[in-house]
């Protein structure tokens, strides 16, 4: 079947999940208090990011390690590394 | 692990393999790290490789990489709501040796093209993070990663550790890059069993097109979508400058469910199964972008370097010339044992001598132009439809008249002086 949302989408997806994140919001309150467009929600391409009212929820063990919530954010808020060596997500075909 | 090597490269993608690969090919001693569990798998591309760069590299390497589909049509298509307007070439020349390029699944190249190289001298490394470069009295000397112990050393060091080059920042080589300088592309690999595909695309065994798709498939946002056929399935993606995501608040997953529920694409992938679902960004800042590409004891290539031309969907080609040209700048470094900047600039006057910085030099106001004008792709594309569907439609007008019709609708839309303005401008932009 072909996928027709993001959770079909990312269930395709192998990941080798390392116990701690590889991607830190510096400051919650800056997003609560300057961003109301909470953009990264918007644009990041596996949902890892969640508004959940008072802090941002970080899913990371679903990341595509793309780079556009470091670049997007208008905050710098966003420390963002590589996962561990040999962890995170394993493409398989392209 | 604290060995010394002549050279250390970051990353296994095209440009760092194609640099390991030459470097140990002239007797160098080479090690390739790479942080994904292998070769590939952090990488995405919509799938055209090149046939002359790669060649240059490992001649005839069609005979035994493992490619989907050589191109023989390439299609372009300037989408409306529900209507099309295309043109594109199909040649048989490009199906048969010394072929023009392929569609090809990356994590499979990538391990293929990383195996040459080791089979060639290289060592290559899995699975370790390089965190920095280790710099002493303002030269790079090697190399600190995440494993125990895990500092190397080296005469160079090559950043090909892609589009997000954290190592180049680091070495203050390049700024954060800017959200209109990286476009933000997502793709999904669409099974479909092969005979679909060639009855789908007018095609025959082995034989392979491309679709290159404008206008409503970005939502009239500055970007591409494509269609590519792969052996039996296909890539299908899209993506739109990280500011473009941002303004419009695009979700990047819901243009690609828009782009693949399109009426003019959804036949192409009916009964298709989803396979996997890719997200990475391009490097698409052009000639402006390029940072520094040569230090004392190192050199930047590929996306790291921001070589890509994204008007011409050129990019692996490019990672593998720089990589090929870095490792030429290093072999003659070598023999004079002088790993300074000035010595490592022998690579950056290749690279701005050859057909990349060229290329990029060409179009450096392009991406630039077209992200302040959105017109292009928002206004134009549907007024070339309508303007199609007016003319090929018979009511008993006069061509004569139509013509005229056609020419009144587009300079009242946007006023003749716009028009002719906005003609000259995207003439500027890319001649």
């Amino acid at each position: 079947m072909s996928t027709k949302n993001i959770e079909e989408k990312q269930y395709l997806l192998r990941f080798k999940c390392d116990t701690k994140s590889h991607l830190t919001v510096l400051d919650h309150d800056v997003c609560m208090t300057q961003c109301p467009e909470k953009f990264c929600t918007v644009f990041c391409p596996a949902e890892v990011y969640k508004w959940e009212g008072k802090r941002m929820q970080v899913g990371y063990e679903g990341c595509h390690e793309c780079g556009s919530c470091r670049i997007g954010c208008p905050y710098q808020n966003i420390k963002w590394e590589y996962p561990k060596g040999g962890h995170g997500i394993v493409f398989r075909l392209a | 692990m604290s060995e010394k090597f002549d050279v250390i490269v970051v990353g296994a993608g095209p440009a760092g393999t194609s640099c390991a690969f030459v470097c140990a090919k002239n007797g160098l001693n080479v090690l390739l790290i790479e942080r994904g569990e292998y070769p590939g798998s952090k990488n995405v591309m919509g799938g055209v490789l090149y046939r002359k760069q790669m060649e240059e590299l490992i001649p005839e390497f069609w005979k035994e990489a493992p490619l989907e589909r050589p191109v023989i049509e390439q299609r372009f298509w300037m989408m409306d709501k529900e209507s099309v307007v295309q043109f594109g070439y199909k040649g048989l020349e490009w199906g048969q040796e010394p072929y023009n390029n392929f569609t090809v699944l990356r994590a499979q190249f990538d391990q293929w093209f990383a195996r040459k190289a080791v089979e060639t001298g290289a060592l290559l490394i899995n699975e370790t993070v390089v965190t920095e470069c280790i710099v002493e009295n303002g030269k790079v000397i090697g190399v600190r990663t995440d494993r125990p112990d895990g500092e190397v050393y080296a005469d160079v060091v090559v950043l090909a550790d892609g589009v997000n080059s954290l190592l180049g920042k680091q070495l203050g080589f390049h700024k954060e890059f800017r959200p209109d300088e990286v476009a933000l592309t997502v793709m999904e690999v669409v099974n479909l069993p092969k005979e679909k595909i060639n009855d789908r695309f007018n095609l025959e065994e082995n034989q392979g097109c491309t679709v290159e798709i404008f206008g409503d498939s970005t939502k009239g946002n500055l970007g591409t979508a494509f269609l590519y056929t792969n052996k039996d399935s296909l890539n299908i993606g899209v993506g739109t400058t990280l500011s473009s995501m941002i303004k419009a608040k695009l979700k990047p997953y819901d243009l690609l469910d828009y782009l693949k529920t399109h009426p003019m694409v959804k036949p192409y992938l009916e009964g298709g199964e989803s396979a996997e679902y890719l997200a990475h960004l391009i490097p698409e800042g052009g000639y402006r972008s390029v940072p520094k590409v040569a230090g004392n004891g190192v050199v930047v290539v590929g996306d790291a370097a921001q070589l890509v031309n994204a008007i011409h969907r050129e990019g692996s080609n490019m990672a593998m010339s720089s990589g090929k040209m870095a490792a030429e700048a290093i072999i003659e470094a070598k023999k004079d044992d002088n790993y300074s900047e000035a010595s490592l600039n022998r690579y950056k006057d290749a690279l701005y001598g050859s057909f990349i910085m060229k290329d990029l030099e060409k179009y450096k106001d392009a991406a630039h132009i077209f992200e302040k004008h959105p017109q292009y792709l928002r206004d134009y594309v549907p007024m070339m439809n309508r303007a199609a569907s007016k003319f090929f439609t018979v009511d008993g007008t006069s061509k004569r008249e139509k013509q005229k019709e056609v020419l009144k609708s587009v300079t009242d839309e946007r006023g003749t002086f716009k028009v002719l303005k906005d003609i000259y401008r995207a003439w500027k932009a890319v001649k």
